[in-house]
């Protein structure tokens, strides 16, 4: 029969679709079990660096190394951590959207900004922005990087807080909340502020022991803790992005079968409409001879 | 009841150990270190090497880690570890066999960066494998 052919393709079209969805779906799901325990296994590394960051943070060297100095500010740093690929829902555009909201803040504020960006993604949008200079950039790193991979544009940034260039860094980043929630997050990274009060380690005057010596011990250190942090935005954000692409992709398919369901009662109405409408055509004719 | 001190142990890829123990042995960059309840806060670099949680007097767990840093507070002892193994899952073949392979490129001292990067793929070999022994006579 002749009778909507149009939505018989047109359904035809939007099947082929859901499969690809439902594919991709099931491969997001299993690379975010990857790289969720992944993310998992790091974390306690980067916690109890920061933890002694922090304390770090109470005690009173001789010698004060530039990162746990503040100084007036006039040109910001930032590294951006993004996906590679897009079809993740709204996961980077949220994260644009609120560093474009801090961007503005800080262009009010007159400060310059340079940015450090990881994953395509973050690449295009800057680039393509004139209010940011980008100095820095790497991508395609697969879904379980190294810390070698990020080491580069993490010299590039810290060389530049060491000679002046820049006064502040942060690292934009999501944070992986649980499957269905990630968040995006902005966090500074120097100088090195405690936010937190510890009641027992600022009440009283002290120092660690440092052995061979504080500016050496404080030099790998703190590098390592930069490094230990951007790593574990990079992780964090590689698990948020398997996720986020899993329940875009959920939703995708879910659409397309209402879609379906939809076009399937269209053109099941048009089908018997056509059937009533040549049975009372034959009957009309049946009745005139 | 003796005093004792929160150790955590962890390398860039999980946490290796979480208790309370008497004593902890690391390999610091200075020399040996052994750590008590109390300690004065201090910060080190470690080197590769052996390091020993005393949990009792009977009770001890070694570890063998690639290089790390050390941190003490009078309450907490933390040892962030390049890379930890525990004693009893040290590879000892793998061990024997890199340890080889360094002695063979020192040996022929192709380039400068080569020789430095062996000499201390060499050095953690040799500590892996010491790390092992003593554990092993410990046990026997």
């Amino acid at each position: 029969m002749a009778v909507g052919k149009e939505i018989r393709t047109k359904i035809g079209s939007i099947k082929n679709t859901q499969k690809i969805t439902r594919a991709m779906e099931m491969v997001a799901a299993s690379k975010m079990r990857k790289t969720k325990e992944k993310m998992l296994a790091t974390r306690p590394y980067s916690k109890k660096i920061g933890k002694i960051i922090k304390h770090l943070a109470y005690a009173n060297p001789e010698y004060k190394h530039p990162f746990l100095v503040s100084r007036s500010v006039k040109r910001i740093g930032i590294i951006v951590v993004s996906s590679d690929r897009g079809l993740c829902g709204g996961l980077n555009s949220n994260l644009f959207r609120k560093l474009l909201g801090q961007l503005t803040i800080w262009d009010k504020a007159g400060f310059d900004v340079d940015v450090c960006t990881i994953g395509t993604k973050a690449y295009s949008f800057f680039s393509g922005l004139n209010k940011t200079t980008v100095i820095g950039h790497t991508s395609k790193l697969g879904d379980t990087p190294h810390l070698n991979d990020i080491i580069g544009i993490i010299k590039v940034m810290l060389d530049a807080y060491y000679t002046g260039q820049i006064d502040e860094l942060h690292v934009v980043s999501n944070e992986f909340v649980n499957t269905m929630t990630q968040r995006p997050n902005i966090e500074q990274l120097l100088p090195i502020v405690s936010s937190e009060l510890d009641e027992q380690l600022s009440n009283r005057h002290w120092d660690y022991i440092y052995e061979p010596d504080a500016k050496e011990v404080l030099d790998h250190l703190l590098t390592r803790y930069i490094e230990s942090i951007v790593y574990q935005g990079l992780v964090e954000n590689n698990a948020c992005e398997q996720a986020a692409r899993m329940v875009a992709m959920k939703s995708a398919s879910d659409n397309a079968g209402n879609l379906i369901k939809e076009l399937q009662l269209i053109y099941n109405k048009a089908r018997q409409a056509a059937i009533t409408q040549e049975i009372s055509e034959i009957v009309a004719g049946a009745a005139a001879v | 009841m003796t005093m004792s001190v929160h150790v955590d142990i962890v390398s860039a890829e999980k946490e290796i150990f979480s208790g309370l123990a008497e004593m902890v042995f690391c390999p610091a960059e200075m020399g040996e270190v052994g750590i008590t309840p109390g300690h004065a806060p201090l910060i080190t670099k470690l080197n590769p090497g052996e390091v020993r949680v005393k949990v009792s007097n009977t009770e001890s767990y070694p570890f063998f880690i690639s290089g790390g840093l050390l941190e003490v507070q009078p309450h907490v002892v933390t040892i962030l570890a390049d890379t930890a193994i525990r004693a009893k899952d040290i590879d000892e073949a793998s061990a024997i066999q890199a340890k080889a392979r360094a002695e063979e490129i020192l040996a022929n001292k192709t380039s400068r960066v080569d020789y430095a990067s062996a000499e201390k793929q060499l050095f953690q070999a040799i500590m892996q494998l010491r790390t092992l022994e003593r554990f092993r006579k410990r046990g026997s």
